[in-house]
């Protein structure tokens, strides 16, 4: 049969097993809606603080602290809007390697009078120190800095820039969806440096999709985006989505669990496949930073990312070109640009991301068998372009 | 005997229907790609499932599949469509209509508009709960841009004459949208037929998952909207974010089943809803709220003067359902929509919302009657109200001595 070995887990995820259990009971009988006052309504609700705990717990927050969204996309946007809604027209910092859901929302407050600078990366991927400085002397007053890069991977020095703009007054924001359950994170500690929010969601680490979260510093005074009955203390309507509430909070709590374990199994296996990525030639990015555990980013030289990408499918094997969260684009990933990698170059990038979780762990075997198919399907490859010449 | 308590709350959720759950379980398991994965069989997959369950969507309401974009739900729905065609048509005028028994989503959704600088207009409703056409077509001003009225109340059941209000908007060039969470599977939706732009939709409320819901937006003549949620690109850009493959799975199975069973259901639910309400219209000084035929088989909303209302909850407990008062933080405050009806406030704590749905039996409707002709006459019993209007006494000239 049939079987493709998935490596595509910054993508999304499956379901962990034990999550799904938790969940059913909230797809079937225990079906009520958290704000009815009947017994339906209050098991609903139990479950409900239930898992804002296991949410809280897991990124060492308050739950108070956590406001539930519809995913990561959401939470990133609530921030940007919500927060900047709060305070006249000034400036607003982003990375240049942001993903879509924190450049896109940031972009729209230009038309309410804001101005926004893209904080440069280096080569690597990291932001660049002296110049992050430098827009910080320009006293912003919203900054936002993911975590961890989907694509490459890379993880920033949140902390130490959480208190340079803490420093000048800003508010900092940090997208943690992809470090979730792949690196430790505690909200008590960045919020001391300096975070005051932090996005999460729940289908890159086992949980469904479909929900998020906002980690927030109860200081901060924020804008609900969406109206309607005041759910999430007023800064979130809608009726709750319980079954993926619960499912969300166990996740967290598994994923945060199985963390250390399968650090080591991560990065074993990220070497194996590394060292056989350059044996073969191709180019790597980002490898000298700091990065998440189970993320290699690279590209075949002359070979389109989208074409190897094909083949490598048909022969058993999912991953990604660029980044796989946005729809069709055919431009070349906007984080590698920031890199300073050539386009076409970019347009080669090929991303693997791996998992260590329990319910759908990939092994060695799993590399091996994968190196040898990309090195057939280059020699294929090749010998059509030489054709196609 | 049934199980208790009984649920008579299918207005606030229903049960997910165990066809709709059964049809989400593979995409909770192994079907998990993300549908914005284009590289790859498992994205592939969970893309297609979208898109069949988009078509189903659309079919219920007579739409075309490319005129639905997914959303969190219905709160999202309205507040994409609200803040989106405000924002969009914000050159044309500045004017919004709207109801006082309009949804939360709606109404807080206006009031934030109104501090952007909009003027909106909350028309009051006739004692049957229905908007009166002619105060409405008085209302449209030169500079109304967007109106927006429910096609099915959520605490009275009425239904709404949007067919109407459509062609009052249309020939205006006014957006016309409708929240039509409560209606979807309680009546005949045609999208062809009306005059309507936007239309909101629900999943949890039609025997779909919660967490999930729907925009539909007219493609002829097209209608344009300001993206409240921006990342991706997903959706054609009118909403960004991760579709979630398992619960839009479940919303189309949802509202297919809704399509193909909505006649014999709801004629099943109208026996039972009438049978509720003849068995109870022996209890005295009991109210019905809402148009008694221009609504909805699945709802039945009562006051029950001379009883206060949260004793009669608690005495009634073993019934789920919900009362005329919105539990907000801390107070109780009587229903908005009952008080848009003219009902007194004492009149709307002592209301009682029963809404039927697909797994109400016949047991559980004559063990409900049984249960409020006993505890209504208990707490009825113990109010003193009650002895003075029995006694002959008007209550509305009694002078009452503060405390």
């Amino acid at each position: 049969m049939f079987n493709p070995v998935y490596f595509d887990h910054n993508a999304s995820s499956p379901l962990d097993p034990a999550v799904l259990c938790a969940m059913l009971p909230y797809l079937s009988e225990q079906f009520g809606n958290a704000s009815s006052r009947h017994e339906y309504g209050r098991a609903a609700r139990r479950a409900l603080d239930e898992a804002r705990e296991q949410v809280a717990q897991a990124v060492g927050a308050q739950p108070s602290e956590i406001v539930f969204t519809s995913g990561g996309s959401e939470a990133n946007n609530l921030f940007i809007k919500g927060v900047s809604a709060t305070y006249k027209p000034g400036l607003l910092a982003v990375s240049a390697i942001e993903h879509p859901c924190v450049i896109k929302p940031a972009e729209q407050l230009l038309k309410r009078g804001w101005m926004l600078r893209q904080l440069p990366v280096d080569r690597s991927g990291r932001v660049e120190p002296n110049q992050y400085q430098a827009v910080m002397a320009q006293r912003p007053q919203l900054v936002s800095v993911m975590y961890a890069n989907n694509e490459t991977g890379v993880l920033q020095a949140v902390e130490t820039l959480a208190s340079a703009a803490k420093a000048v007054g800003a508010v900092f924001h940090t997208d943690a969806v992809q470090a979730l359950g792949k690196v430790a994170l505690d909200f008590r500690q960045l919020n001391a440096a300096g975070v005051q929010a932090m996005s999460l969601s729940a289908h890159k680490i086992g949980g469904p999709k479909g929900i998020g979260a906002l980690v927030l510093d109860k200081r901060l005074s924020l804008e609900a985006q969406i109206a309607g009955g005041g759910h999430e203390r007023g800064l979130r309507s809608g009726t709750e989505n319980i079954a993926a509430i619960v499912g969300f909070g166990l996740a967290c709590q598994r994923a945060t669990e199985q963390l250390s374990a399968q650090a080591q199994h991560l990065l074993t296996l990220r070497q194996q496949l590394e060292s056989g990525l350059d044996k073969l030639g191709m180019i790597l990015f980002s490898q000298d930073a700091e990065r998440l555990p189970n993320t290699v980013y690279f590209a075949c030289p002359d070979i389109e990312g989208e074409t190897l990408v094909a083949q490598l499918d048909r022969a058993g094997f999912a991953v990604a070109s660029g980044a796989a969260c946005s729809s069709a684009n055919p431009e070349p990933s906007h984080v590698l640009r920031a890199m300073g990698v050539a386009a076409e170059q970019a347009r080669g990038a090929v991303r693997i991301s791996l998992s260590g979780q329990a319910h759908c762990a990939n092994n060695a075997a799993q590399i091996e068998q994968f190196l040898s198919t990309l090195s057939a399907t280059r020699l294929k490859l090749q010998r059509l372009n030489a054709m196609a010449v | 005997m049934p199980n208790l308590p009984i649920y008579l709350d299918y207005s606030a959720t229903t049960p997910i229907d165990p066809r709709v759950a059964e049809k989400m379980i593979p995409y909770l398991t192994e079907k998990f790609g993300n549908p914005a994965s284009r590289s790859h069989h498992f994205g592939w997959e969970a893309e297609s499932a979208v898109d069949a369950a988009r078509e189903e969507v659309a079919k219920l309401v007579n739409a075309d599949a490319k005129e639905i974009v997914w959303t969190s739900g219905a709160t999202e729905s309205n507040n994409l469509a609200l803040k989106g065609a405000a924002h969009f048509y914000s050159g044309k005028g500045r004017h919004l209509i709207t109801l006082k028994t309009e949804h939360k989503a709606v109404l807080d959704t206006f009031r934030e508009l109104e501090r952007q600088g909009f003027e909106a207009t909350y028309l009051d409703v006739q004692e049957d709960g229905l908007v009166d056409l002619a105060a409405f077509k008085a209302a449209l001003r030169p500079d109304t841009i967007l109106a927006s009225v429910m096609l099915v109340n959520n605490e009275i059941g009425v239904i709404q004459p949007i067919a109407e209000i459509g062609e009052l908007c249309r020939e205006r060039g006014i957006i016309f949208h409708v929240d039509a969470a409560q209606a979807t599977g309680k009546l005949p939706i045609d999208l062809a037929q009306l005059k309507v732009d936007l239309m909101s939709f629900s999943a949890h409320k039609t025997y779909g998952p919660k967490g999930i819901g729907a925009l539909y937006i007219r493609r002829k003549p097209r209608v344009r909207l300001e993206a409240q949620m921006h990342g991706g690109g997903h959706e054609r850009g009118f909403r960004s974010g991760t579709l979630a493959t398992h619960q839009i799975v479940g919303m189309g199975e949802a509202f297919r089943l809704a399509r193909l069973e909505m006649d014999s259901e709801n004629a099943r639910i109208r026996v039972l809803r009438d049978r509720l309400h003849k068995g109870l219209s022996d209890i005295e000084a009991l109210y019905l709220n809402g148009h008694p035929t221009q609504r909805v088989p699945h709802n039945l909303n009562l006051s029950f003067a001379y009883v206060e209302g949260e004793s009669m909850l608690m005495a009634i407990k073993d019934l789920a359902v919900s009362s005329g008062s919105a539990c907000t933080s801390a107070s109780l405050e009587p229903s908005y929509v009952l008080r848009a009806l003219g009902r007194e406030d004492e009149l709307a704590h002592s209301s009682i919302r029963f809404t039927l749905g697909r797994f109400t039996t016949e047991a559980e409707i004559d063990y409900a009657i049984a249960l409020l002709h006993q505890k209504i006459g208990k707490l009825r019993e113990l109010s003193p109200l009650w002895e003075m209007v029995q006694e002959g006494v008007d209550l509305s000239t009694v002078q009452w001595a503060a405390h």
